[in-house]
This record gives structure tokens, sequence and C-alpha cells, in this order.
């Protein structure tokens, strides 16, 4: 990575802080690799898994499988961490994991309000919304706001659960099988499932909307 | 503690507001951060729970106003000076200034990938059994340690009903301050949001915790 690659993106926030930011943090790796306390060719292996191999890709498939498979959707709604496990996923921040189903009568919304727990190996790492104030401090108390801060507006006799999830137990929203999919293939199904009508903020895309 | 990471309730931070097509890390540095703290943490000399309180324990003002990542460093930063592995001055020079205590192991690239994929599951067998049954009511205590703890402040002295017992876990109240891992029953409690908000709160919300055992007393 070069130099340059430190102040991609950078240029949307205050500059000068955040650059300072990113050389103490260069600083730091170097000290603590010539302590011999990490191994930087280790530390590129964390990043690229969370950058390119570990995302909401795999949620998408882990709920088209559900949507098409009724046993694996009881196998993962009993014990989500062994269910996606059947999938290849697992591992740092999904240990374990409890999935909980949206119905025609009762919307689940996932948050944490003490830090950011998020089940990792289902939809990699959260975005800045998810561990920002705004939603961490209203999703528990005004969750029918959050949601129509995404522009979702549920009847109101649905029923909203909110989880507030801790790092030993992180939660996957199990969204609605939009409605005109029978006889899809579940690759075909994964791309209506998206990041956020995993964490419960939006529904699964219907046919013919735009993702 | 009672810090700025307890956030449920809070009111003032203005609308939700979703980045579109956001990357997974904005700079390099952000993704840096991430995977010293892991790689650091994988030394086995603290635990992800006393990374967390170092992070609670921030100055306020601090937590609330800058980025997550900034929040992730600052805490890394202290936890390596409380450690005596890494001082402000080195990173200052940009090189280690002293030697620091050598590690039985660390975190390396040949293992890294599998070591991932296993995790670090926090639950543990015991003998114990749980105090509190699934349908029971039960209270979340009135507690304000000042040390680490899980239970949020919007649910102290709230009563909820117990819909799963989670197992046995490593006790973080504990394992952030290097007290062992004194392993807890875990119970999902449901709270109604009239419960937690008062009676004007929507009658069809419900809010749902994982509670450790300690946090709980019969209601």
């Amino acid at each position: 990575m070069s130099h340059a690659d430190d102040h991609d993106h950078d240029h949307d926030h205050a500059f000068s802080e955040l650059s300072d930011v990113a050389l103490r943090v260069r600083a730091l790796e170097t000290v603590l690799a010539e302590k011999g306390l990490i191994d930087p060719a280790a530390l590129d292996v964390i990043v690229d898994t969370y950058e390119t191999r570990v995302g909401p890709r795999n949620g998408a498939r882990v709920v088209a499988r559900a949507w098409s498979d009724p046993a694996f959707k009881a196998r993962l709604l009993a014990d989500g961490a062994k269910a996606v496990a059947e999938l290849g996923y697992g591992g740092r921040g999904g240990e374990h994991i409890a999935v909980v189903e949206n119905t025609a009568s009762t919307h689940n919304m996932v948050v944490c309000t003490l830090c950011s727990c998020y089940p990792w190996p289902v939809l990699g790492l959260p975005p800045v919304w998810y561990k920002s104030a705004p939603y961490r401090s209203r999703a528990v108390i005004d969750p029918r706001g959050v949601l129509a801060d995404f522009g979702v507006t549920l009847p109101e006799d649905v029923e909203i659960r909110v989880w507030d999830s801790t790092s030993e137990m992180r939660y996957l929203v199990l969204p609605m099988r939009p409605a005109g999919t029978e006889g899809w293939s579940e690759e075909r199904l994964a791309d209506l499932v998206t990041r956020d009508s995993m964490i419960g903020v939006a529904l699964a895309t219907a046919p013919g909307e735009t993702a | 503690m009672n810090g700025a990471q307890d956030l449920g309730g809070m009111m003032g931070f203005g609308p939700v507001v979703a980045e579109q097509n956001e990357p997974v890390f904005h700079g390099r540095w952000e993704s840096r951060v991430l995977a010293n703290v892991i790689a650091t943490q994988a030394l086995g000399w603290w635990s992800g729970d006393a990374s967390r309180f170092a992070r609670e324990s921030l100055d306020p003002r601090f937590y609330l106003t800058r980025s997550y990542y900034e929040i992730w460093f600052a805490a890394l930063e202290k936890i390596l000076d409380q450690h005596r592995l890494v001082a402000s001055d080195e990173i200052a020079a940009g090189r280690s200034l002293r030697e620091a205590r050598k590690p039985e192991r660390v975190f390396e690239a040949a293992g890294a990938a599998a070591a991932l994929r296993r995790g670090w599951p926090s639950e543990r067998d015991t003998n114990t059994q749980p105090l509190f049954a699934v349908g029971q009511q039960v209270r979340a205590k009135n507690m304000h340690p000042t040390t680490h703890t899980r239970l949020p402040r919007y649910a102290r002295g709230r009563v909820g009903v117990v819909e799963t017992i989670r197992g046995c876990h490593v006790f973080p109240d504990s394992n952030a301050h290097a007290r062992g891992p004194d392993p807890q029953w875990v119970y999902n409690v449901r709270f109604t949001a009239r419960e937690l908000w008062g009676p004007n709160a929507d009658a069809r919300h419900s809010v749902s915790i994982d509670a450790f055992e300690p946090y709980l007393e019969p209601a």
C-alpha cells in the first residue's frame, strides 16, 4: 500500500486531523513490529478477510437458503451459528448467532446500544450508521422513527421487537420473503436480500424493485 | 461504568444517516487500526472486554465527537501504555525506544485466516444450574458499577420476562479487569417499551437484552 492510500476518502472530514491519525497509526504499527508484538503480514490477512471475503453476501445466501429449505430454516432459528456453518460461515464476531424471523405481524430490528456488536461472519463489519450515536440512542426508544429515517413505514398493528445485542450473542434478522418469488432459485433470491434487511431497518427488495 | 458508550434512550443526535455505497474502511488507517486491535488482543494479555472498557472509559467529550476508529485507536494506545508495551514517546518517534515484554506467540499470517474462522467463543461448560427459568419475571438490578458492565442504564430497575437461556458465558464485568472469566448464565430478557419508557410508549414495541445472571434478581 502506498502512502497516498492513507488519505483516500479522508477529504470529506477534517483532513489534517485524520491525516495525523493515519500517521500515528502507521507509527504505532512500526513500533509494534519492531518489538516483535505483531506480524504485519497477519494484519494484511485480517484486512483482506473483512475487506474482500466476509460481507453481507454471506448473510444473503443464508436467508435465501432459509426461504427455500424449511428444514434449514428450522435449524437456523434453533441455532444460528451452527446452521450458518453449513454454508461455511463462522468465526470471529459470530461465535454465537441468534436468528430472529420477521412475519406479517412481527418486525425485528437489531442494535448494539453499548458498542457495535454485529454478526461479522454473515454481515461483515458494520456500517458507520450502525455504530453511530443517532442509531444506538434511538433504536431502543423510537424504532418506528428510525425505520422512517430509512424510508420504511410498517402498519401500526405490526409489533416491533428490538434486540439490543452484546458481544456474546449476535443477531441476524430473517426478513420476509417477497411475494412473487415463487420458484426462484436461491441465487436469484439472494439478490433481493440487502444488508439493511438483515439488520431490520429495511425489507427485502421486491422483485422488479432496484436493490 | 456510566460512560458515553451507554447511548440507549438518549435524544438529540438527529436522524440516522446512511452513507450510500459505503466502503468497508474509510482510508487504509482504519483497516490497520482494526487489524492491530485484533492482533494485539491475540497476544493473550488482555481480553476483548478489556479493549471495550478502554473505549468506554475514554473522556465522554472525546467519545461523542470522534469517529469509530479514532475511538478504537485511542483505546489501543491507552491499553498498550497500561501494559507498558508502547509509550506515547515511541509513537511520536515512530520507532521503538525500549524493549517490551516478549510474547509467547504472535498472531501470525500462517494461521490468521484459520484463527478468524474459529473465532473466540465465549460459552463455557458449567456444573451450575441457572437461577432463573424461561417465562419467569426478573428485575434488572439498579446498579452503577464504575467498572465494565453490559447492563444498559435504560434497563436498570426494570422488570422483564426471561424468554431464552443462552448458556453460560465468560462474564465481561470480571474478564475486562483481568479478574478471570468467571462464567455466568446469560438470559434473553424481554421488556415492554411501556416498562422501559413509560405509559405513552408504543404498546406494540419491546426491547430484549442478553443479561448475565448477576444483573438480575427475581421480581
